[in-house]
């Protein structure tokens, strides 16, 4: 169902993990950073165009430079996640999360 | 001229969900608030009016909560059109009042600038904004009420504080003589996103310092309410509380509402010569009216504690607890809220599906929503199980009634995941939709506001009652009085009746699931509500009998029907569209007759087989 989780990094996205950017859908409760990009690509298959998912994801405040810290995961193949983002929280499904990559700060 | 000839100055709130938008709405305007539908949707239109202290007066609008213009579902087209006055028969706003969050700026901040480029006039008012002092959050207003070009007023609105201030402004703005400029908005691109919240995040920066003691009670609580097994344990122990308080809560004001009515129709009835007249009022209309009142304490109590965990702000950890659970059947974690809403009643609950703003989840969520087994079941269970199931003890606080009860709840609820998984199957082809949902910071709900929406609840369902179900309950003892028997017949005198001859006409329909003919009658006004077939029945197997009450009902049904033909009778009502009112809504909300007709045909196929099924395997069984 949730193809995303762990699923291998596909050659065209290498460049982006060198700088040291993983997608959001990887992340785990306790990791936290600063998203890098939002770049809707064809990851997943969506019911709704990659520009509106783009577009969606944004309202919600996903957006470059927001401070993230991924708090919750379900029961259930881990998914979906709860996420602060700045100071709000919202859930969304780690296949959605897969259209926002991050870059991962060491614990503080 | 008279002032009240004046038209009263429109205002519209418009703000990010969880804002406490509709608690300021409330505060403004007291009691004086309309509730109705806008024209052609259903999405409900909630207009209040005040006098501001300038005696100017005031009516304000409460749109549905929006994190953008760019409206994805009808409550939020609704926000967008009436904002910018594009809505059929609803003229702009005079003044628009942002409502934010004061502890929560940022995405507010974008509508904010959305709302800008509309370019009406608008004043923002923070709200929360004790919540903002105690943790220390410090905003210039001044400098970002200068940048943003419009007054702000701090507001708390469940404390109705600044509510006067508010007002004011409104009134200083208009008599400013301030218009409306040129409407600039457009649909945004992803862009231009990018670069709003640039600027909402520049506005924060220079006029909001964050707080010294940001709240941190929300995330302790969520760590063990979205614990993912702690959470879902205290998730089912929440739903197991609220059916057992809709059951022995609700007990003894329903019984005191059911002797209320038998009370005044006797009195009545000894008012009334003998006769037609007499049998009208008192076995029709007060016997109908009375059983259908006596649900109301349970349709309370359940409302009741969806209200309280809305404004708690636990509904959305309960959608995201579910999600995965609901998603495999292919249903969003936000239908979470309409199918518990169902249990209530279908009919809020395929209106509140409008929470999801993806058409396809809605589409599903709408099509099962009458599986859940909704209030309007409850008469017809308790009848049929007080009958039929012995009130046993079966195990350490367990009752056999109880147990079946729950069995009946859980048969729709497993319907209704496998009918949406099929849904999604065969019309979406598997597609899904994304799920993006703000999990609000927990509030005590306010007990005034909940009080004004459980009252709400109250006179819907009451009007409700008196408008579809007393003119079906005259209709059901016109089929079943008229003609009356010829002399000398043996027979009870309803079989010589309408409803005798309607009943056995269609019996032959319904034999194989071990329906007689008294049950076909029942089911006919039963369409309109389903709550209507215990009256119905009661009027069937007792005309004449003033003081029908349901347990002297149910004797007469366990001495006329088998086991098998009462379990059949449950099984039928776990899926039957039983609900006129329900099918209307969704011809409403779905704006087409083609799910309308898919719901009703599949729901009736369902309910054949599981009674088919049920009847035959009791027969079996020896239940016959």
């Amino acid at each position: 169902m949730h193809e995303t989780v762990g699923a291998p990094v596909a050659p065209a996205e290498v460049g982006a993990s060198a700088e040291g950017l993983v997608r959001l859908s990887q992340a785990r409760p306790g990791d936290h950073g600063v998203i890098a990009e939002v770049r809707a690509d064809h990851a997943t298959e969506h019911a709704v165009d990659v520009h509106e998912l783009e577009r969606r994801l944004l309202e919600f405040g996903f957006v470059e430079g927001a401070a993230f810290e991924v708090l919750h995961q379900g029961l259930f193949g881990a998914d979906p996640i709860a996420v602060k983002l700045d100071d709000m929280r919202v859930a969304l499904r780690r296949r959605d999360a897969a259209d926002v990559w991050v870059r991962l700060e060491a614990d503080r | 001229m008279s002032e009240a000839a004046l038209p009263p100055t429109r205002i519209a709130l418009v703000g990010n969900p969880n804002t406490g938008k509709t608690a300021l709405f409330n505060a403004l305007t007291g009691g004086r608030q309309k509730v109705a539908n806008y024209a052609g949707v259903t999405v409900e239109r909630k207009e209040g009016f005040l006098t501001t202290p300038g005696g100017r007066r005031l009516s304000v609008l409460d749109l549905p909560g929006t994190y953008s213009l760019r409206a994805r579902s009808p409550d939020e087209v609704v926000t967008r059109d009436v904002v910018l006055g594009r809505l059929a028969g609803e003229a702009a706003p005079d003044v628009v009042v942002a409502v934010a969050d004061a502890t929560n700026l940022r995405l507010v901040l974008r509508l904010i600038l959305e709302l800008k480029a509309v370019g009406r006039p608008m004043v923002l008012a923070l709200n929360m904004y004790d919540i903002a002092q105690r943790q220390g959050l410090r905003i210039d207003l001044e400098g970002l009420g200068r940048e943003l070009g419009c007054p702000i007023v701090t507001t708390v609105a469940t404390r109705k504080r600044g509510i006067t201030e508010l007002a004011e402004q409104v009134d200083a703005l208009v008599e400013s003589g301030a218009l409306a400029t040129d409407n600039a908005w457009h649909e945004p691109s992803a862009a231009e996103i990018r670069s709003a919240h640039r600027d909402a995040q520049r506005l924060l920066k220079a006029h909001v310092r964050p707080p010294e003691r940001p709240d941190t009670l929300t995330g302790r609580i969520d760590s063990v309410l979205l614990h993912p097994v702690a959470g879902l344990v205290i998730l089912l122990a929440l739903l197991f509380l609220m059916f057992q308080a809709v059951f022995t809560w609700a007990g003894p004001p329903a019984d005191a509402i059911e002797g209320g009515v038998a009370w005044l129709g006797g009195l009545v009835g000894e008012w009334l010569p003998d006769g037609l007249i007499r049998s009208l009022i008192v076995d029709g209309l007060f016997a109908g009216v009375g059983s259908v009142l006596v649900f109301l304490p349970q349709i309370l109590v359940l409302f009741l504690f969806i209200i309280l965990l809305e404004d708690l702000g636990y509904m959305a950890r309960a959608a995201f607890l579910m999600d995965r659970i609901m998603g495999g059947a292919g249903l969003h974690g936000r239908a979470f809220i309409p199918l518990l809403s169902s249990f209530a009643c279908a009919i809020p609950g395929v209106m509140a599906a409008r929470v999801i703003d993806q058409k396809r989840d809605r589409m599903t969520t709408i099509l099962v929503a009458p599986l859940m087994t909704c209030s309007a079941r409850i008469p017809v269970y308790t009848l049929i199980i007080g009958a039929f199931i012995p009130d046993r003890t079966v195990g350490p606080g367990l009752n056999l009634q109880g147990l079946v009860m729950f069995g009946l709840y859980a048969a729709g609820i497993a319907s209704a995941l496998a009918v949406s998984f099929v849904i999604r199957k065969v019309f979406w082809r598997g597609a899904v939709e994304p799920f993006l949902m703000e999990l609000p910071t927990y509030k005590l709900p306010s007990l005034e506001s909940v009080l004004r929406n459980l009252w709400l609840r109250a006179e819907i369902f009451i009007s409700r009652a008196g408008r579809i179900i007393m003119p079906l309950m005259v209709l059901v003892w016109v089929l079943s009085t008229f003609p009356g028997p010829p002399p000398g017949a043996t027979d009870p005198a309803i079989d010589y009746s309408f409803a005798g001859i309607i009943g056995q006409a269609l019996q032959p329909l319904f034999a194989p699931i071990g329906f007689n003919w008294q049950m076909v009658v029942a089911l006919i006004p039963g369409f309109a509500a389903r709550e209507v077939a215990v009256a119905a029945l009661g009027t069937v197997y007792a005309v004449g009998d003033a003081e029908a009450n349901v347990g002297a009902l149910g004797a007469r049904l366990a001495e006329h029907w088998s086991l098998a033909t009462g379990l059949s009778f449950l099984a039928w009502y776990v899926f039957a569209p039983q609900c006129a009112a329900t099918l209307g809504v969704v011809k409403r909300e779905t704006n087409s007759w083609g799910w309308t007709a898919v719901m009703f045909v599949y729901m009736v196929a369902l309910a054949y087989l599981a009674s088919f099924v049920v009847y035959n395997v009791a027969v079996a069984l020896g239940a016959g």
